[in-house]
């Protein structure tokens, strides 16, 4: 397979139990470079597990995941992240007493070669400062550059979150329901901030407001107990019989 | 103008603000010994240069790695036990090693003691870590008794720093010159600590400290960032044991013990782990406390474990943090609004401190004098112990200055607060700053 | 095999103090995340409140009454203090009570001062109760091990057969769904640390006759504690259990040995060396193991985090 035709993220028979229970039953999934791809389904489906054990919180219990045809077996995250692959987090997670231009230094520091390194001053590396000054441009914080990250409101906070996980310029970009709890404006603004800070890179996200979802992906996979039950285009999944009755089906219990 | 302010953007590292504070503070030290020249100020003043460079090195962990260690004497001891060794060894084999080079192998030697125990007791922050420091200081402590080769047992190891040939015609007879030597160490090690924290493995140290798992998914184990931090806090820890090792010229198992253990954590909480000179204000307020208030009473342990115990209720930042609290009104220029009502409610509140500690010194002197020996002197005043009146009197100093400063407590509060708010400028109005008002209720 | 015997009923009364206070202290740790530096300083407490009840009632009325003023003693440290720290996250709720060990000791000092306070076994059992060849086995002994069990029985009776156990039971596998469940958890969170507390009172009153009274059985007592449930896997009763009967027994016969490590260099085939001083192995040649007996359980502690971080039966990672 060349290079060009590989998947960015390839998921193989991907199992994860907890106990007895299985939560993730055999996904089988390939998300190609540049796609926007989006995970839905009822709550309980799984996703979240699914995204944890793509970015290595969790080990899996069987199956194969490849980032670039490279298995991530027994990898810890900050080897995945490495790797090229970024995460956000369903829950605000961003380092509250440091100031909004920290975060984002930090979350710089490792792709721009600094590593563990105690002979550099931070403040005194151009590239760091540029390149956060930057980010906190395309994130539209730079007002907000020396307060702690802890007192941003919380659109702020999430695109904060969002600055952070595209920072270390991760070719694969995994956001985990980027919109949850925001208000209609503050949605509209946070899904132009991930179409602009995604332009060429792989997106996975999950994500519950289906207006988000079918206007940003490319592509959805519809994951239900654990399986994924259809994976298409916007409108072939909206019309997928098997999808209308998981939803109708869900949408039916939770009026019981 | 606006190339000045270019320029000072691309080079961001020295400038005049930012160096001032260490030339002042260098400066400060230098003159120092014509301030405080009696041989007693000296000796605590090399006491206390030797605690701040622990406390420092201390809070690399506790404040900015979040690691709480309750062993971390055993790098001191370590560094200093070596230092002993070596000089012993000079002094035996007429080598030519300048005396003040001799810490430097302490902190070797705390640093090679660190890279051993920090790979696996880094593993995690938290209760672990403090466990497994306090598990391993035990287990050096009881080694200092049972190795007597290495530790000297029961005794001891002596030393003689004026062993070798004079440095450039110091032979460090004097305590003075040893003052000079720990502060060129106190200085030396300070920066290069603060310098550490600037780095990207000090940076990443308080990342991982607030939020390991954001870390890890930054590219950044953990683990590692953890012991880097605790290697390096080793290190200096060692450069403070060679220092006690010149100016004692004895180590005895109680340099690397679990007491001195749990004061470095006590005196580095107490100056305050948020700020990088909290530990400094801690390191000089405990031995003065320890030197000024141990000569006045049997009971000073008692009341710097009580003042303990309330600064980790009441003031989680230490004295530090405290301090800070007011740099907002200093910078709004509003610190004289203060001045009344701290007066109001700080006076009586010592006043009920010194009427509690005039209670307790009583007590404790009806209980553990000697039998017949009824007087006492406290507070200039001698009296009978066994008498009511005395007992009576501090009693109701307490009650009265506890019940006056609480009642204009709330007042305090509130002057604080208002000294902390930006005056509003004439005619703004709420709806004037949409954007601004908008962000502050968010944050609230 | 006497000796053997006697050291084994020795080091089971050891362990099963070790476990009273080892109980107490996985308990609060598996409940509220808080190792209580100060838990050996309660057991203390209780020793000397004893002794104080001893002087004017005697004995057992001090087995009942200290441990319960010592319980509610830990039950109002819990409400006023810890729980006002306990916003600012485990690393300063352990160094409150590191705080507090320290002012405990200070405290105690001030009221009974530095020496070692005469309490004494109760006349009634000052009797030896058997003996093995020439050892006598003190009736003391046999009681403290009859009390140790009985409150052990006590305690596993009220964590499985009772509701209050059953609500704690859960909270050490579930704390968050106890929460949600709409359990009074900070009543519990009270109640355990009282319990707790106590249980380290009661240890303090049946030991401080047998190992003495004196400032600093706390400090003494409190490391190889928390050895203990380091050992045995933090937050694990069954491995509190079994790790304080391990080091109770690696302590006597250790301490009862008489093992030389100059016999190992020995049988290495090196030789004596006439002037100890000229020898850098000086110290093994002298060493025995009854000198090295108390650092085992600190080495044990070492080398099991090294092999097994989780201790000999914890699930959780800390």
């Amino acid at each position: 397979m060349s290079t060009s035709t590989m998947p960015a993220l390839e998921l193989d028979g991907l199992r994860k139990s907890f106990g007895k229970t299985e939560i993730i039953r055999g996904v089988d999934l390939a998300i190609g470079r540049g796609e926007r791809h989006a995970i839905i389904g009822p709550n309980g489906a799984g996703k979240s597990t699914l995204f944890n054990l793509i970015t290595g919180r969790f080990p899996n219990s069987g199956g194969h995941i490849r980032l670039h045809g490279n298995d991530l077996a027994g990898r810890q995250p900050f080897e995945i992240n490495r790797m090229g692959l970024s995460r956000s987090f369903q829950i605000t997670n961003i380092f509250p007493k440091m100031t909004v231009f920290e975060n984002v230094r930090c979350s710089l520091l490792w792709t721009k070669g600094y590593k563990y390194s105690f002979w550099h001053m931070v403040s005194r590396s151009r590239d760091l400062t540029q390149a956060a000054e930057a980010i906190l441009e395309q994130i539209n914080l730079t007002a907000r550059r020396d307060l702690p990250a802890g007192v941003l409101s919380y659109a702020e906070q999430r695109a904060l979150e969002i600055g952070i996980t595209i920072a270390g310029g991760a070719d694969v970009i995994m956001l985990d329901e980027p919109t949850a709890g925001m208000s209609h404006s503050e949605t509209d603004y946070i899904v132009e901030l991930i179409r602009k800070v995604t332009v060429g890179k792989t997106l996975i996200m999950v994500e519950h407001d289906m207006g988000v979802v079918f206007g940003l992906a490319d592509r959805i996979s519809v994951l239900v107990y654990g399986e994924i039950i259809a994976t298409g285009k916007p409108e072939d999944v909206r019309s997928d019989a098997k999808v209308q009755e998981a939803y109708l089906g869900a949408a039916l219990e939770a009026d019981h | 103008m606006s190339d000045i302010s270019q320029s000072a953007m691309k080079l961001p590292g020295i400038t005049a603000a930012n160096a001032a504070p260490w030339l002042i503070a260098t400066l400060f030290l230098l003159v120092l010994p014509f301030i405080f020249s009696a041989n007693s100020a000296i000796t605590i003043m090399n006491q206390m240069a030797i605690t701040i460079i622990f406390a420092l090195a201390y809070n690399m962990l506790l404040g900015q790695g979040g690691m709480l260690s309750f062993g971390h004497a055993v790098y001191l001891g370590a560094g200093g036990f070596m230092c002993m060794h070596i000089m012993n060894y000079v002094e035996d084999y007429s080598l030519p090693l300048p005396l003040p080079l001799l810490p430097l192998f302490g902190g070797i030697f705390g640093l090679g003691l660190a890279t051993i125990v920090g790979a696996f007791s880094t593993r995690s922050a938290g209760t672990v870590f403090a466990m497994i420091s306090l598990g391993i200081g035990e287990l050096l402590a009881a080694c200092s008794i049972i190795i007597v080769a290495f530790f000297g047992g029961e005794e001891g190891i002596p030393g003689d720093r004026t062993y070798g040939l004079p440095f450039f015609g110091v032979e460090f007879l004097q305590q003075i010159e040893v003052y000079y030597l720990i502060i060129f160490w106190l200085v030396l090690s300070a920066l290069l600590m603060f310098l550490f924290s600037r780095t990207p493995a000090g940076r990443m140290a308080n990342a991982v400290r607030d939020n390991p798992e954001r870390a890890e998914f930054l590219g950044y184990s953990a683990r590692r960032v953890r012991y880097i931090s605790f290697c390096a806090s080793g290190f200096f820890a060692g450069i403070a044991g060679g220092l006690l090792a010149i100016n004692l010229e004895i180590l005895t198992g109680e340099d690397l013990g679990l007491l001195l253990s749990g004061e470095i954590l006590l005196i580095t909480f107490l100056g305050g782990v948020g700020f990088f000179f909290g530990p400094i204000i801690g390191a000089i307020v405990f031995t003065l406390l320890k030197t000024v208030l141990g000569l006045e009473t049997e009971l000073w342990q008692l009341y710097v474990g009580a003042l303990f115990v309330a600064t980790v209720m009441y003031f989680p930042g230490g004295f530090a943090g405290v301090l800070m609290m007011h740099a907002p009104s200093a910078k709004l220029g509003k610190l004289k609004l203060l001045v009344v009502p701290y007066i109001k409610t700080l006076v009586p509140a010592f006043f009920a401190v010194m009427g509690a500690a005039g209670f307790f010194e009583i007590m404790f002197h009806m209980r553990h004098a000697a039998v017949g020996e009824e007087e006492m002197t406290i507070f200039w005043t001698t009296f009978n112990s066994h008498s009511v009146l005395p007992t009576a009197v501090t009693i109701g100093v307490t009650v009265v200055g506890f019940w006056l400063a609480k009642r204009s407590a709330p007042d305090m509060a509130a002057a604080w607060h208002a000294s902390i708010t930006p005056n509003k400028p004439a005619g703004a109005s709420a709806g004037e700053r949409p954007a601004d008002s908008q962000a502050q209720g968010g944050g609230s | 095999m006497d000796l053997i015997l006697v050291n084994i009923i020795d080091g089971l009364v050891y362990g099963l103090l070790l476990f009273m206070l080892s109980a107490g202290l996985t308990l609060i740790f598996s409940m509220m995340g808080v190792l209580n530096f100060a838990h050996a300083s309660f057991y203390m407490l209780g020793a000397y409140f004893a002794y104080q009840i001893s002087q004017t009632m005697g004995f057992w009325p001090g087995l009942l009454i200290a441990p319960l003023v010592v319980g509610v003693m830990g039950a109002l440290v819990e409400r006023y203090g810890l729980r006002r720290v306990h916003q600012y996250g485990h690393v300063p709720e352990l160094i409150f009570t590191f705080g507090l060990a320290l002012l405990i000791e200070e405290l105690v000092q001030f009221f009974w001062g530095t020496n070692q306070m005469a309490y004494e076994t109760p006349e009634i059992l000052q009797f030896a109760a058997f003996s093995i060849g020439a050892n006598s086995v003190s009736a003391y002994k046999v009681f403290m091990i009859f009390a140790s069990i009985s409150i052990f029985l006590a305690l596993l009776y009220v964590l499985t057969r009772t509701r209050v156990g059953m609500v704690i039971q859960a909270a050490l596998s579930y704390p968050k769904t106890v929460e949600a469940l709409g359990h009074n958890v900070p009543l519990v969170f009270m109640g355990v640390f009282g319990v707790g507390t106590a249980l380290a009172g009661v240890a303090g009153v049946i030991a401080g006759p047998q190992l003495g009274t004196f400032p600093g059985m706390a400090i003494l007592l409190g490391s190889i504690v928390f050895v203990t449930i380091v050992i045995g896997g933090l937050g694990s009763l069954w491995g509190a259990l079994l790790a304080s009967l391990l080091i109770g027994w690696l302590t006597t016969f250790a301490a009862a040995s008489s093992f030389e490590f100059a016999d190992i260099l020995l049988a290495l085939g090196m030789e004596r060396p006439a002037d100890m001083d000229d020898s850098i192995l000086r110290d093994l040649w002298t060493l025995t193991l009854p000198q090295i007996g108390p650092i085992l359980p600190y080495m044990l502690m070492v080398l099991i985090l090294v092999v097994r971080p989780h201790g000999l039966m914890g699930k959780r990672g800390v």
